[in-house]
């Protein structure tokens, strides 16, 4: 089954992330800021990033660009998760190397719909 | 799949009042005119997780309050807008309507709507919106409904995998839309084999999308992600079938908004936390421990079989034995650190009550705090916040004189008051210091007469006079405040203070301030017991309490006045207390030279306890008599021994109480009775 590593400053969040996405069968990853994400990264492949934006440390933007960079993830999708008024975060997140995004507030369903398309 | 978030709103609580305490330092900090971007950064993160956490959880009231919130923060972030102190307050006022919002529904209480929307308006007026609809109410556009079908033209740039989009998941969710899909593809710009780079994409496709109950919105939401990495047309097939060139879309493209839950969803939790954040090292340290364990004792049970019990096995049994004494201690000390969480939870409050006090007293403070991350016991530190406010509030009160006052002793007009944290000698220390005027002795005794807390002042030492002031019913304050000076507060702050095993003290300096002292078990599971023999009975005496113990030399005992005895240590006289006298026990000896002096302290005064044996020292559990039988004064609770024999912990202080009862019985208090 996919890897996901999912990035969150926001225990809630990712608690709620990972027990979704670990219900659904995915095996899950937690990290709570850019720069942990990074170094779990680079020390298991992944087949699924979904980074919140705001973090500690470093931020999700940040993070997807400096993880793009790596040979081994140069096609992995990566989501962020975004709030609707962050629309120029889309677009900084798209430069950095984002395949998309998910809109908070989502619940469950929407996040698996979400992910069983970038997942296949 | 469903699933239920309830479960997860007691972390989104927790982390939210973090989040919010966070915000308030911030918040303070800048208000203290220290402009720092970083600093903004986080108080605007901890109000983003809060709105978003509550969105996804549901709370959409403090969604939509919260979003304001951070418009503003995002301005400020931004370099925006500038950072007033009306600005400041506002944002201190909100979080503190957030807090209430956040404490009522967790405890499935009604919000106080009418603070939220005067807050909100306050917000709202700073940033120049009002009456404007919530800004997290946009509603997704629906646009014209399905016509017999799409024809829709996909050319993706050469550099859409880069991002980790691929054409294949676009085309295979766009088909899933419609009952039927004719996809044409367009090879014509793709390079020779020897040219091709596989990363890049040169082929462009064109859909038909035929039946099917699709809108032009549902074909956009597909390529949402890649709207700027591909040249999308979308018609309607009725229209012009032939492929017109790359139109660009308008960006009114909105996510469609998430059902809205009821926020006054009820939830029954207690108020007081019942759970506890763990670093996850902690838990790999403990899981460590139990594997040693483990070990440890599939060492042991070997021995349980082994037919040939002799010599050398009794060896290693030992050393088994010894080992697993050192897991069982280790896996102990590693349980308790998960109990133990850093005193800035109970110092973060501080700053913000400081604020607030120095406007209403009119005095200008600096609130210094160090040692923050000492670590203390959760159940301790949940309970020592009261004492802690009421201290503060106290030393701002009396302690810190007017600005006025202040210039005129020649002090710098701004009190300082320190509140710092430390270990020592297995203890925790707090201290409230402050610069003021310190303790007004004569003050003081003038009171305790008034009160009859005193009869006679001669003979008091300064300790002693001081301490008065957390005798029952003391208050010296010229006015009673709604602050402090209510005259219940010192004592239930030492009453506090002694039910989690701790102590307090005061010293003072005229015209140069006070220092409040709290000392604090560690954890209130477990104590180093010294195991003292009376008679038939084993009681236990905090080793930490313990000074010294000695064997009597008759010389220097000395009976003063009634039945009071006294023993000369070196330059001090030390009331000795026949702890058989006390409890009624029939002793081995009576003789004071046959048994053995242990010398106490607690709360600055020193006892002799007089005991038959001293039989060693261990760690013992400690288990409430309050919980199991009744309170009892003199004893702090009871322990299970090795051998299965109840043993009961002394409580120092209230013995020392109940002797100086004892004594008042035959004597009344007299001043040097005990020594300080």
């Amino acid at each position: 089954m996919a890897a996901i590593l999912a990035v969150d400053d926001s225990a809630s969040m990712r608690q709620m992330v990972s027990f979704t996405l670990k219900g659904a069968g995915y095996q899950v990853t937690e990290a709570a800021d850019g720069q942990e994400a990074l170094t779990k990264a680079k020390s298991q492949q992944f087949d699924l990033i979904i980074t919140d934006v705001n973090m500690p440390v470093m931020d999700g933007i940040t993070f997807i660009k400096n993880l793009r960079a790596e040979a081994n993830y140069k096609f992995t999708p990566m989501l962020m998760l975004t709030t609707e008024s962050a629309g120029d975060k889309k677009a900084q997140g798209k430069a950095a190397g984002a395949t998309g995004w998910i809109v908070k507030p989502f619940n469950p369903d929407q996040l698996l719909n979400t992910i069983k398309k970038v997942l296949g | 799949m469903s699933i239920d978030l309830e479960q997860f709103h007691e972390t989104f609580f927790e982390e939210s009042f973090e989040g919010l305490d966070i915000m308030e330092s911030g918040l303070l900090e800048l208000e203290q005119g220290e402009v720092d971007l970083e600093n903004i950064n986080t108080i605007f993160r901890s109000a983003h997780s809060i709105k978003g956490g509550s969105g996804t959880f549901g709370f959409m009231a403090v969604a939509e309050f919260t979003h304001d919130m951070e418009t503003l923060l995002d301005q400020m972030r931004n370099g925006e807008r500038q950072v007033t102190e009306l600005v400041v307050e506002t944002l201190l006022g909100s979080v503190d309507v957030l807090r209430n919002m956040l404490n009522a529904i967790r405890d499935g209480s009604d919000i106080d709507v009418d603070s939220v929307a005067e807050m909100t308006v306050s917000i709202k007026g700073i940033l120049g919106e009002e009456n404007t609809a919530p800004a997290t109410a946009t509603k997704a556009q629906v646009s014209g409904v399905a016509a017999k079908g799409w024809v829709v033209g996909f050319k993706p740039h050469i550099d859409i995998m880069k991002t980790g989009n691929d054409t294949v998941r676009l085309l295979r969710e766009l088909n899933s839309l419609a009952d039927t899909a004719e996809v044409t593809i367009n090879n014509e710009s793709l390079p020779p084999l020897s040219e091709l780079a596989p990363e890049e994409c040169h082929q462009s496709w064109r859909i038909n999308l035929i039946n099917g109950d699709v809108s032009e919105d549902d074909i956009r939401e597909v390529f949402a992600w890649v709207d700027d990495e591909c040249e999308l047309t979308i018609e309607s097939l009725a229209e012009e079938e032939n492929y017109i060139g790359p139109e660009r879309r308008d960006d009114d493209r909105r996510q469609k908004e998430p059902e809205r839950r009821k926020t006054d969803r009820r939830i029954n939790k207690p108020a007081e936390s019942s759970s506890i954040r763990v670093n996850i090292s902690k838990v790999d340290e403990l899981i460590n421990m139990v594997g040693e364990l483990v070990i440890t004792q599939s060492m042991l049970s070997r021995f349980g079989e082994a037919e040939d019990f002799n010599a050398a096995t009794i060896e290693r049994l030992k050393d088994g034995l010894a080992q697993l004494e050192g897991h069982t201690r280790e896996l102990q000390e590693s349980v308790m650190r998960i109990r133990m969480m850093p005193i800035s939870f109970a110092f973060q409050r501080f700053p913000r009550l400081v604020h607030d006090l120095s406007s209403t007293f009119d005095k200008k403070i600096e609130l210094i705090m160090t040692g923050e991350s000492t670590e203390l016991d959760k159940t301790v530190l949940e309970k020592i916040g009261d004492p802690l406010v009421h201290l503060v509030r106290n030393s701002l009160d009396h302690g810190i004189e007017s600005p006025q006052v202040r210039i005129d002793s020649g002090k710098s007009e701004i009190g300082v008051i320190e509140l710092s944290a430390f270990h020592q000698g297995g203890n925790i220390v707090i201290q409230i210091k402050d610069d003021g005027a310190g303790l007004n002795k004569e003050k003081i005794l003038g009171k305790a007469k008034e009160k009859g807390l005193v009869t006679k002042e001669e003979g008091l030492t300064d300790e002693q006079i001081y301490d008065l002031i957390f005798r029952p019913g003391f208050s010296t304050a010229d006015v009673v405040s709604d602050v402090s000076g209510r005259g219940v507060g010192m004592d239930v702050v030492r009453r506090n203070i002694r039910e989690l095993g701790g102590a307090v003290e005061v010293k003072s300096t005229p015209g140069e301030g006070s220092v409040f002292t709290i000392r604090l078990p560690l954890t209130l599971a477990i104590l180093d017991g010294q195991l003292v023999g009376i008679g038939n009975e084993t009681y236990i005496l905090p080793v930490i309490s313990i000074i010294e113990s000695l064997q009597v030399k008759t010389e220097n005992i000395n009976a003063v006045a009634g039945n009071a005895e006294v023993y000369r240590l070196r330059d001090e006289y030390i009331p000795i207390v026949r702890l058989y006298q006390i409890f009624g026990i029939e002793p081995v000896s009576t003789e004071l030279d046959t048994g053995l002096l242990v010398v106490v302290e607690a709360e600055g005064k020193k006892i002799a306890i007089y005991v038959d044996d001293l039989l060693g020292q261990q760690q013992v559990v400690i288990k409430s008599l309050e919980t199991n039988f009744k309170k009892i004064e003199g004893l702090s609770g009871a322990t299970i021994l090795g051998d299965g024999t109840v043993a009961l912990i002394i409580d120092i202080a209230g013995l020392i109480e109940l002797y100086q009862k004892d004594m008042a019985k035959v004597v009344p208090i007299k001043g040097g009775g005990i020594a300080a």
